[in-house]
Formats: structure tokens, C-alpha cells, sequence
């Protein structure tokens, strides 16, 4: 936590992205947390990520529930659309703003206690409905707001601050949404910009639902001895099946790889996620197979982080719904009610 | 790379630009604080410290802190880049420093005692000027019998004598002229060395030679024993000025050279009646010797500057000055050979211009002569008629004589005169003792923690946004008709304040613990400038561009941590360090550090003589 705002001069050589701003304007408020907090590092992930995928601000809507995570869109994109909702209420939120808007550029911040507690029902039903969007869940086994007591992703076995060994099953999210339907499936570590950056500019490239769970360590209450989502215990167990590279388009590939290093996939909106192989028998195309190498590598206790799942042909919500290309917000009155002639014919179709 | 050794004292030292530029290094941050604190007293006597004349120099000092400064280096250019919109800008450094010597109350009770007790050693000095006035100060008070020699009535040299009343006025010279002949120093007024041999004799444990470089440069071309009547070299007039000799001058004025002087004398020339003054160089203007802010002062006094002309010859009618022929060049810079990039000045082939004026003053250089030392008296000069000195200890060849100031090494300025007189005391101190002068201890650095309360610092680590604030200048109107009114006002309260806070307190170090370090990013995240990275370790060159942002500014050193645990190192550039101090309030365990760095240099004095302790490398 810093008491002044972050001063507004910067590297004589910072640059100007497409759409004319620089990385400091995708900057928020100065954030609040505590020092050395991991969520810290995951905003200014966000804000590399949506400065190097050249989004004009005012396309973003940044939504969030409640809780130390749910407090970060306040820290990033300070000129975008915010909505802090409810506790676990986020998913619902944002489901009906994307009903509204589909034109938008959809973040959900949450937290583990926020998508894993209070609002795991909404949570598995964003997953389901294939909400285009992306959905963060900055992870770190604890309620931090509460002053740290287990939350539930925290490992069984991991042991609190205070020296209580946590005995209850965690909830594994990334397995949760990889069952749910969930369409990109990625786990990272704030720790890890690198891996991270290039994750999330996928995740925001993927049109439909894509999540991305990120261990980020409290380091007020869960980074001692003993808790397996402290800085020190992640990167012990940090299994990386793959690195991604982020390509807007297929034109833009400017390294080259040897064949059956990588693997290329193409999204919908003309976006190349490459990814180069860590673990060669990996196969982030196979949802089944991603199921079982994740519970396997789990049981081991290692971390597996990376681009798990992706779908590339994936279908989003307004693809289920089979609703108009024209956002709702923009539908004027004589076409949202066509008057008693329509009413008649689609009457009469019915009868 | 090696680990960065924080603990040699030049490391952080270089990282205040500003000190690191200052031949005396003064230490600004340290004092612009206490100006903004409103402890003038305390900022006037930090500078009296380390340059002995802050109230002259706060009005005349070629600044060379302000280049350096990293202010200029992390303000964004003004938008639209308008000419004369407020460019990137240093601290007004020099400008403070006067604020410090206007403001102050009386300080004199804080001065030197003058020792009851002398130990019994006599020094000499030639000249009382800056550097002789800087040798008696630091020797004085240590027990030394000083004798200071001057050709003028008033001790001062060419601080008194050169610099024209309206940028320096009489009171301020006389008051910190006054404090050093008040330590109990001897001076021998209007007494001149003759003879070095005489000098000699007298039985002076060392003589410290500082009679400056006297010699004004003139300018052999047709015309000029003639017209001699209405031909001046520059320095000699405006010490004639000075004293008073002369009151008068034609109306139509030229002045030969683009230096410091020639801007005075032109400025000078404007006030006793010239009223078509103008000054002619040679070069360019962009690489005339005169300090920017001097030739903007001149060209705001109405005195036109023309550049890329070579006097040719002067022109007159019977002995009568009728004006200055002309060659026109251009410059040309040799595109190989041995001397690469070196300017040549070319003539144009245009036709000669010609200037008509009725005086001419020249002032294209000064030159160091010393028609007083014999030859044979055991001081080896050079092919170019300078003396032999040792450039650290300013030793002459005869071991009990030194030089310093202009004397030394050709014309430089007061602050450099002040850093010489420092050395040359400290070299007199240690030889009079029977040390070796070449032994001589590093300075003195401390580090202290900044660290106020969780998110406090006992400095204002804001960084304020504001631009430079000009100067305020008495009207021209005033300013002109009357050459002892003082151009500049000086900085009122107030705006000393905002100027001052436009600091960034480069003195306030981040210092980094490897073993403290988690390697969550929160540093990197918040630094505003982009200065930190962790990366894996190499070579310096790669390193540089391997950094979060690249490192282009060679003359600025990285800090480099030992290997973390990650394997990576720590980086860090220091080029743009706002030295806001949010790593450190970012950083959950104290890693980072803001600790103010506090450099004494030694003096003469017991400080000076070995002690010399074996220094290891401080661990990060």
C-alpha cells in the first residue's frame, strides 16, 4: 500500500501504443492493498495485456464482487467501465450487462472466497452459459479481508499463519470450469508476468467464456512456511505444460519454431495463440485428456500452470441464444416492439 | 555483472548528479531541503561547508551542478514543443543557493572559533582571491598563521575586481570576504609578489599560489596600435570599471569574443552609456564559451549577438576608431582523419562586413602569467608557460609550493577556484604535518534511514510537477541607468518553496537487501520510471537492454544485486530515479530502503591525516 499517487512522469522512452496511449493510461487508482500483495501484480499484468492488444479504454467493462481482489478494477484501466457488485455476484452481473452489450470488452475480477464460497453457483453458470468474457480469479487460499482463515481453495494440508493445518478438500477451479464448459482454460502465478501477460491477451482474444485462475500470494496471512500458495511454494511447484505466445494475427508471427515445438491455434477473431511445448505429450486441444493430466499432476502436489484448454471454434452465449449482431442497448423502440402486425404473424405461426 | 559495492563512497555519490557535477561537491539536495524547510540558516552554512562563498556564488557560479541535474532528465517536453514554452528544465539550484545567503539571520556565531593557540606554521598565499580565500579559511582555523597577498586594496581578486555590480554587489563580497579575514587571517593589502624567490625567503612553511590568470588575450590585427586609445582588453576594463577608474563609455560599443567576460563587458558598456552595444564571436553561437543563461541576460538587455565573424582589421581615421572589418565563415567539421568531427571555420567567400563603433573591447580569452617566479627557483613550468602541478594534490615541483584556481590550469571558474583551495589546504595541511600529500583519505558517506513510519519519510517524497520558476529581474529601466542596481531580485519566499520542491532528493538512495527480497514485483509494478527489473544476470551492455526499460544513458551506473533466489538478479538503472521512495513503501519487507546519503569531504584538518582504514566491499 502507497499512501501517494504514482507520480505522473515516466520513462523518457515509454511508448505510445496503436490507439495513441501509453501503457500509464491503462493505469488506475493507486491501489490500496498491502505492500507485496500478488493482486497488485496481476492489475499491472491487465494493464500490459489490454496496452499491448491496443484497446481503447472505454471498450473495456470491468466487473467484480467483492473482496481484496474485487477491489483491484479500481487499481487498472481508471477510463474503462466499472461495476463492483454484490459478493459472488459478479457472474450474474455480467451476464446481464453482456446481454445488453455484446459489443464490450468483458473483464470479471474475483477472488477465490468471491468464485469458490459465496458464489460458486454463479460462478459454474457463467462457465456454462459460455459468457463471453474474461474471468480472473486471483487466488490465495485465504480471506485476506477477514484476517486469514482458510478459504476454499485452500490445499488440504496447507497450514494457516497461525499454525491450523487446513483439513478440508479445496475446490479446484480450473478443473470446475474445465467441466462447466468453460472455453479457455488457463492457471498462472502473479509471480510470472511473463507467463502471465501473453495469457490474459489470449483469454481477452477468445470469444467466449475463458477463465483464468491465478495463484497470487497474501502476503499479509498466506506466505509463510507451510501454505502451499505462498511466493516461495509455488515456484518450487510451478509445472508449466506450455508457453504461450500472443500473436493478434497470423501475418504478425515473427519467430519461427521448429515443427512439433509448438503448437498454433487460430481463434475467431484472427488471433494465433501459439503455444511452445514445456511437456511435448501435452494436448491443450483435449478437454478429457486436460481433466486428467491436471488431477494426475495435482495428486503429486505440483502446480500445473499454462494454457490447459482451449477451444477454438467455441460458441459463445448470444451464439446459444441466437440473438441479433446488434447489442440490445442499441435496439430502438420500433424494433424492440414491431407493433400488432408482427404480433399477428408470429400468432399466427404458433397456432 | 559484479554485485553493486554500495559502500565505496563514489557509487551513491554518483547518483546525486548535481554533487557528483560540483567541483566542491556541495551537497544541493541536502540544502535545498533545508531552504524548503525554511532553515536558511542551516542551508547557508551546509554550503559554506563545501564552497565558502554561497551568497557569490548564489548570483555567479557557472553552475555546472545544474546540467547534471535528472530533473531535466525525467520532465516530459513541453507539449507542442513551442519555442520558449518551459523545456525540460533543471532545479534552479544556483538561484536557491541565494536564497539560502539572502534569508539567512547572522550566522557569524556559527563560524570558526579562531584558535587561541596557532601551531606555530606559517602559509602564504599570492592573490586573495577564491582559491587563496578557500586555502585560509580551512587553514586558519586549524592553527595556521595565513598571509594573504593582493596587488588591490580589498581581498576578493577577480570576484571583486571582474564581476560587474549588477550581478554581484559590493555588501555581499565584502560580508563573505569578511568572514574569512575574520578567522585570523593576515592580509597584506595592495602588497603584490614580485618576486617568488622573495617570498621564499621569508620562511613560509608553504606558499599557495592563487593570483588567478591576469592576462587579458589581445587581438594582433591591422589597426590596432593605431586606434589603441579606443581599444580596451575586456578583463582590464571592467576592473577598471570596478574600481571606479572608469565611468564612461562611447555609444557605439563593440565587444570581441562570446565568453562570461565579453557578456559582462557588453552588459556593462550598456550601463555607462553605450547605447548601440553589440557583441561579435567568431564561432557559432551555439559554442560560445558564455553560459546560456549570460547570453540570454545580454540579449534581453537589447545587445545583439552575431556569430560566424572574424575580425579582420580595425578601421580608423587618424587614430580615430571608425569600426571593425569582418571575414564571414562558416563552420566545417573534418569528416575523417586523425581529428575527426573537429570544427574548422571556414571563410564564406562572402564579401567582408564592417562595423562601425567608437570603442572596442576585447575579451577572446585570458591567459596565466607569472613574470614573479624566477626561474631558477626550483618551480618547473611547461611549453606553455603553465606551471607543473600535480591535478590532486597541486603540488609544484618545489614540494612546499601549490597552486590552485586559474593559476593552476588556465581560466575556470569561482567554484572550481574554491574546490582547488580545498585540495591545495588539504595537500598544505598534510605536508606540513610531515605526511605524504599524495596519501590522502577518501571522504566520509553515511547512509541513514529515511524511514519515518509505515508509509512516512522524513523527506517530502512527492514529486512535484511544477516547472521551473523564473528568476524575477528589476526593470530595465532601473537596471540600466544605474550600473550598481543588481538585475536579478532573487527568489522571494514563496517561490524558493515550489522551486525547491521541484528537488528530487537524489541524495535519498533506494538501497536494496538481496537476502530481504521475495521477488514479488510489487517494486517493479509501482516504480513510475520503469527503473526496476529482475532478470537473469550478464554482461553490462546486454544487461542494459534487457531491462524493463532500456538502461541508454551509459554515463548513469546500474545497481545490481547478488543472485536472488530465483536465480535472477535485481537491476537497477539510476538514470531516472524519481527517488520517490514508492518501492520502498511498496516492498512488504523492507527490501528496498530509502536512506539519505551524506558525504564530507575531507578538509584540512586532523580529518585529513592518516587514519586511512582498509575498507571491505559492503555485501547487498
Amino acid at each position: 500500500m502507497t499512501y501517494l499517487t504514482k507520480p505522473k512522469l515516466h520513462h523518457p522512452t515509454l511508448q505510445k501504443n496503436k490507439v495513441g496511449y501509453t501503457r500509464r493510461d491503462y493505469e488506475g487508482k493507486i491501489s490500496t492493498l498491502c505492500a507485496g500483495c500478488g493482486h497488485d501484480s496481476i492489475s499491472a499484468s491487465i494493464i500490459q495485456a489490454c496496452w499491448e492488444l491496443d484497446i481503447q479504454p472505454h471498450r473495456v467493462a470491468k466487473l467484480s464482487g467483492i473482496g481484496c481482489s474485487s477491489k483491484t478494477p479500481d487499481y487498472f484501466l481508471g477510463n474503462s467501465h466499472g461495476f463492483n457488485s454484490v459478493h459472488g455476484r459478479m457472474p450474474s452481473v455480467l451476464t446481464g450487462a453482456n446481454l445488453a452489450n455484446r459489443e464490450l470488452i468483458y473483464l470479471g475480477v474475483s477472488g477465490d472466497g468471491d468464485s469458490a464460497s459465496i458464489g460458486i453457483g454463479q460462478f459454474a453458470h457463467i462457465m456454462r452459459r459460455g459468457v463471453n468474457l474474461t474471468y480472473i480469479l486471483e487466488n490465495n487460499g485465504v480471506y485476506g479481508l477477514t484476517k486469514g482463515q482458510f478459504s476454499a481453495t485452500a490445499d488440504a494440508g496447507s497450514k494457516s499463519k497461525r499454525g491450523v493445518v487446513n483439513r478440508d478438500a479445496p475446490v479446484d477451479t480450473v478443473s470446475l470450469a474445465l467441466q462447466l464448459g468453460a472455453t479457455y482454460v488457463a492457471r498462472s502465478f502473479s509471480g510470472d508476468k511473463k507467463q502471465l501477460v501473453p495469457l490474459i491477451k489470449g483469454a481477452i482474444a477468445h470469444q467466449g467464456a475463458a477463465f483464468i485462475d491465478i495463484v497470487s500470494p497474501c502476503v499479509a496471512f498466506n506466505n509463510h512456511e507451510g501454505s502451499t500458495k505462498s511466493y516461495d511454494y509455488v515456484r518450487e511447484h510451478n509445472d508449466s505444460v506450455n508457453r504461450l505466445d500472443f500473436w493478434p494475427t497470423r501475418d504478425a508471427i515473427s519467430i519461427d519454431y521448429q515443427a512439433g515445438a509448438v503448437i498454433d491455434v487460430a481463434q475467431h477473431d484472427g488471433s494465433v495463440l501459439r503455444l511452445r511445448k514445456i511437456h511435448p505429450e501435452y494436448d491443450p486441444l483435449d478437454r478429457v485428456k486436460a481433466l486428467n493430466y491436471i488431477a494426475e499432476h495435482q495428486a503429486k502436489g505440483e502446480l500445473v500452470t499454462g494454457l490447459l484448454y482451449v477451444h477454438p471454434d467455441a460458441e459463445d452465449l448470444h451464439a446459444h441464444l441466437n440473438t441479433v449482431d446488434t447489442p440490445f442497448n442499441q435496439l430502438n423502440a420500433r424494433e424492440l416492439c414491431p407493433g400488432a402486425a408482427a404480433l399477428a404473424k408470429i400468432n399466427a405461426a404458433l397456432r | 555483472m559484479k554485485p553493486t559495492d554500495i559502500g565505496a563512497p563514489d557509487y551513491f555519490h554518483k547518483v546525486v548528479d548535481c554533487q557528483w557535477a560540483c567541483p566542491a561537491h556541495t551537497p544541493v539536495p541536502e540544502y535545498i531541503r533545508l531552504i524548503a524547510a525554511g532553515r536558511y540558516d542551516d542551508a547557508y552554512m551546509v554550503n559554506w561547508q563545501s564552497n565558502v562563498f554561497p551568497g557569490i556564488l548564489g548570483r555567479t557560479c557557472d553552475r555546472p551542478c545544474e546540467p547534471a541535474c535528472r530533473r531535466s532528465r525525467v520532465e516530459d517536453a513541453p507539449a507542442g514543443g513551442a519555442p520558449g514554452a518551459a523545456a525540460k528544465e533543471p532545479v534552479a539550484i544556483c538561484r536557491l543557493k541565494r536564497v539560502a545567503a539572502d534569508n539567512k539571520a547572522d550566522i557569524r556565531a556559527r563560524l570558526p572559533a579562531v584558535p587561541k593557540k596557532k601551531n606555530g606554521k606559517r602559509v602564504a598565499c599570492v592573490g586573495a582571491g577564491p582559491a587563496s580565500l578557500t586555502v585560509a579559511r580551512d587553514l586558519a582555523p586549524n592553527g595556521y598563521h595565513v598571509v594573504l597577498y593582493d596587488g588591490d586594496l580589498k581581498a576578493g581578486g577577480m570576484i571583486r575586481s571582474q564581476i560587474p555590480r549588477f550581478r554581484l554587489p559590493e555588501e555581499v563580497i565584502d560580508e563573505e570576504v569578511g568572514y574569512i579575514l575574520g578567522l585570523g587571517v593576515e592580509f597584506r593589502a595592495g602588497k603584490r609578489v614580485d618576486s617568488m624567490k622573495a617570498l621564499l625567503a621569508e620562511g613560509y612553511d608553504a606558499v599557495f599560489v592563487g593570483s588567478g590568470a591576469p592576462r587579458g588575450r589581445d587581438l594582433d590585427i591591422p589597426g590596432r596600435k593605431e586606434a589603441a586609445k579606443h581599444i580596451h582588453i575586456g578583463i582590464d576594463w571592467l576592473s577598471s570599471v570596478s574600481f571606479g577608474h572608469v565611468t564612461k563609455v562611447s555609444k557605439r560599443v563593440i565587444v570581441l569574443g562570446g565568453g562570461n567576460t565579453a557578456m559582462d563587458c557588453c552588459r556593462t558598456s550598456r550601463r555607462l552609456g553605450g547605447e548601440d552595444v553589440k557583441a561579435i564571436v567568431r564561432s557559432g553561437f551555439e559554442e560560445m564559451k558564455a553560459s546560456p543563461w549570460e547570453k540570454e541576460d545580454a540579449m534581453h538587455e537589447g545587445i545583439p549577438i552575431l556569430n560566424y565573424l572574424v575580425p579582420k582589421e580595425f578601421t580608423h581615421v587618424k587614430g580615430k576608431l571608425t569600426g571593425i572589418t569582418f571575414e564571414k565563415v562558416a563552420a566545417q567539421y573534418d569528416a575523417d582523419g586523425p581529428n575527426r568531427g573537429r570544427r574548422r571555420l571556414m571563410p564564406t567567400g562572402e564579401p567582408d562586413q564592417h562595423f562601425e563603433c567608437d570603442e572596442v573591447l576585447v575579451a577572446v580569452g585570458q591567459e596565466n602569467a607569472f613574470p614573479w617566479i624566477e626561474k631558477d627557483c626550483g618551480i618547473a613550468f611547461d611549453q606553455w608557460g603553465m606551471p607543473v602541478v600535480d591535478k590532486i594534490t597541486l603540488q609544484s615541483t618545489l614540494p612546499r609550493v601549490y597552486f590552485g584556481g586559474d593559476a593552476a590550469f588556465g581560466p575556470k571558474n569561482i567554484i572550481w577556484a574554491v574546490a582547488h583551495g580545498h585540495e591545495a589546504a588539504v595537500s598544505i595541511d598534510k605536508f606540513c604535518q610531515g605526511e605524504d600529500v599524495a596519501k590522502r583519505p577518501p571522504p566520509m558517506v553515511h547512509l541513514l534511514s529515511q524511514k519515518m513510519g509505515i508509509h512516512e519519510w522524513s523527506y517530502d517524497n512527492e514529486v512535484a510537477l511544477d516547472r521551473r520558476y523564473k528568476v524575477p529581474w528589476r526593470d530595465p529601466s532601473q537596471t540600466l541607468k544605474n550600473i550598481k542596481v543588481e538585475v536579478e531580485i532573487g527568489f522571494d519566499r514563496a517561490t524558493a518553496f515550489k522551486e525547491a520542491e521541484r528537488c528530487l532528493n537524489c541524495d535519498v538512495q533506494t538501497v536494496f537487501t538481496t537476502t530481504k527480497c521475495i521477488e514479488c514485483d510489487a517494486c517493479v509494478d509501482i516504480c513510475p520510471m520503469d527503473c526496476i527489473s529482475f532478470t537473469v544476470n550478464g554482461e553490462e551492455a546486454d544487461l542494459r537492454t534487457r531491462l524493463n526499460a532500456p538502461a541508454q544513458n551509459l554515463t548513469q551506473d546500474l545497481y545490481v544485486s547478488s543472485t536472488l533466489k530465483t536465480g535472477r538478479i535485481m537491476a537497477k538503472d539510476e538514470d531516472v530515479c524519481l527517488h520517490c521512495g514508492l518501492c520502498a513503501e511498496r516492498c512488504p519487507t523492507g527490501a528496498w530502503d530509502m536512506q539519505k546519503f551524506l558525504l564530507q569531504m575531507t578538509h584540512a584538518g586532523p580529518g585529513c591525516r592518516s587514519r586511512a582504514p582498509k575498507r571491505e566491499p559492503v555485501a547487498v
